[in-house]
């Protein structure tokens, strides 16, 4: 750096750290409230420090669900969120992975259209067209199954452009060599390929994982039956009963709950996350 | 960009692209012009017969005063987040560019919400301010502020503005960063010389070269805006207090799935798609001007 002050530097640590207190004090007060009973959390002066109801909310949270309504224990959201979250990650690594490999390796009558058909895609959200989409997975009779809250959301072009792009990266050479040795095309694929997509692979699966565990929109409209619902859609559920009576200390346990497997992939991956953040933008 | 050696296996590479394009037609063309035909047809109130009407589902979208009203709720909203999340994302990066023994602890702390899902976002700032039981809103009412997001259209706003806001600073900050740390030292260290303080430089030549970076992120942020904020607007108001919140993309869903008018629903789905794709085209025409930098 230029110059090395030190007032700068303390007026930097001063701006970040209430940076990063603007960012945790909302999911801080969360946790805190998870941690009251009900009439703590609902009397508005919640204190500043954990309370005793711990275990107990988050047991009840988990495995039993909510007294007021006929609700869903939280389990069982958690397994529908990483179902689909994992789902949708595998699902557009494997598809775009193989059609990146076709656009990129072989050379055939209407490659430029079949790139053009998957690259337009980028263009139109699901949220553009939510009651078309709808209607086709209800017509292929999706409604309230993994695979039409799966499906759908594979459907998207940046799988396929992240790989292209790390497919135009790798040596010819690579190719030439393994020709040379008898490969056809899928040895090279499988020993070749493969190998060194790891990492991309890798990037492309943490970006995917959490915007499939964070989906909201879709999942809220396909899935009727409440043992189809993921975690982000139940806690919405939560709340609607009505605000005074609404669970909060079992909503806000849900809040921390949803949070963590997301925001674990983040801090402990971080270096794969921003990878993957920053390849697919471009 | 084109690679030199390649397989010449002619049924191959078709079956490989299968699985993708199936998909798309299925889940994306055919709903998309599904979309399309639909915004062109009215359907009777049982859904059972549908006759062909022209362009009236658009004259009538365009004759609706809750159309422009949502449109300038996109706009104001859009404007506010954008405005916001880049500036403070941008006070935070650069803070964070300077040579900091804990500037990679920072990192980790400022670029988790990230992963935050945007209805849970919005359901944490809804529990702060919420008007009965929230902990922030009894300073405000002991201020005198009557607060009520629950009535109150400005408060609303404000309050998906915030959680909408908190939600993007990290990815602003991440890409800011990124765009700071390319910036050649040299060229910092030759202003410095001429005697340019922080300021200074940080306006004169930091700013401007980082204008690439901050072009690309408002249309990112744009996007953003436009369609990952429906969980928090859904999460905290519903689109209301009387509309006051409904943006363009939160009215396409509310139209379709209550009143059950999806011609007017299609022909609004259509405006939008036209808006993202000459969103994109802007992006794309930025991107490779910057490729021949």
């Amino acid at each position: 750096m230029v110059e090395h002050r030190p007032l700068s530097d303390f007026i930097a640590y001063a701006i970040l750290t209430l940076g990063v207190f603007i960012v945790v004090f909302p999911v801080y007060l969360a946790f805190i409230a998870s941690t009251h009973d009900a009439a703590t959390v609902v009397g508005g002066h919640m204190p500043a420090t954990p309370g005793t109801h711990t275990l107990e909310n988050y047991y009840r949270a988990i495995f039993i669900g909510g007294s007021r309504t006929s609700r869903e224990p939280v389990a069982n959201m958690l397994i529908n969120s990483f179902v689909s979250a994992i789902g949708i990650a595998l699902g557009k690594i494997f598809i775009s992975i193989l059609s990146a490999y076709a656009v990129v390796y072989f050379r055939f009558p209407f490659r430029k259209t079949a790139f053009w058909i998957i690259f337009v895609t980028l263009m139109l959200p699901v949220e553009v067209r939510i009651y078309p989409t709808y209607k086709v997975v209800a017509d292929l009779k999706l409604l309230d199954t993994y695979a039409g809250l799966i499906l759908p959301l594979i459907a998207s072009a940046t799988g396929t452009l992240l790989f292209r792009q790390f497919f135009m990266t790798v040596p010819d050479e690579l190719l030439e060599a393994s020709r040379i040795d008898g490969a056809g095309p899928f040895r090279f694929f499988w020993d070749t390929l493969l190998p060194l997509s790891v990492t991309t692979m890798a990037a492309l699966f943490v970006i995917q994982f959490i915007y499939g565990w964070n989906q909201y929109l879709w999942p809220l409209l396909i899935t009727t039956k409440d043992s189809m619902q993921t975690i982000v859609i139940g806690i919405k559920k939560m709340l609607v009963a009505t605000d005074e009576l609404a669970e909060w200390q079992l909503a806000m346990a849900t809040e921390v709950l949803a949070m963590l497997p997301p925001v674990a992939v983040v801090i402990f991956m971080q270096r794969l996350f921003v990878r993957g953040l920053v390849q697919t933008e471009k | 960009m084109e690679k030199s050696t390649v397989f010449n296996n002619r049924l191959l590479p078709y079956l490989l692209l299968f699985p993708q394009l199936v998909i798309t037609v299925v889940f994306f063309y055919w709903p998309a012009s599904q979309a399309i035909w639909q915004s062109f047809l009215r359907e009777d109130a049982f859904g059972l017969v549908s006759e062909f009407v022209g362009f009236e589902n658009y004259t009538g979208l365009f004759a609706q005063p809750e159309y422009y009203k949502s449109m300038l709720t996109t706009a104001i909203f859009s404007t506010l987040v954008a405005l916001l999340s880049l500036s403070i994302a941008l006070l935070f990066a650069s803070q964070a560019d300077k040579n900091l023994k804990a500037a990679g602890a920072y990192k980790t702390l400022m670029i988790w919400p990230y992963a935050v899902a945007p209805a849970v976002a919005g359901v944490l700032w809804f529990f702060m301010f919420q008007p009965s039981l929230g902990m922030l809103s009894r300073p405000l009412r002991g201020m005198g502020i009557d607060w009520n997001p629950l009535l109150n259209a400005n408060h609303a706003m404000i309050l998906v503005v915030m959680a909408s806001v908190w939600k993007q600073i990290s990815y602003n900050f991440l890409f800011f960063l990124a765009g700071l740390q390319s910036i050649p030292k040299s060229v910092i260290e030759a202003s410095a010389i001429d005697g340019a303080r922080p300021m200074r430089r940080f306006w004169t030549i930091v700013f401007p070269l980082l204008s690439p970076t901050t072009f690309f992120l408002l249309v990112v942020n744009i996007v953003y805006v436009f369609f990952d904020t429906f969980g928090i607007i859904d999460a905290v108001t519903g689109g209301g207090p009387a509309g006051a919140t409904t943006t363009m993309v939160y009215k396409v869903y509310a139209d379709g799935r209550l009143g059950g008018d999806l011609g007017g629903s299609a022909a609004q789905s259509v405006v939008l798609m036209v808006i993202v794709i000459a969103l994109t085209a802007i992006q794309f025409r930025y991107v490779e001007r910057k490729v021949q930098y």
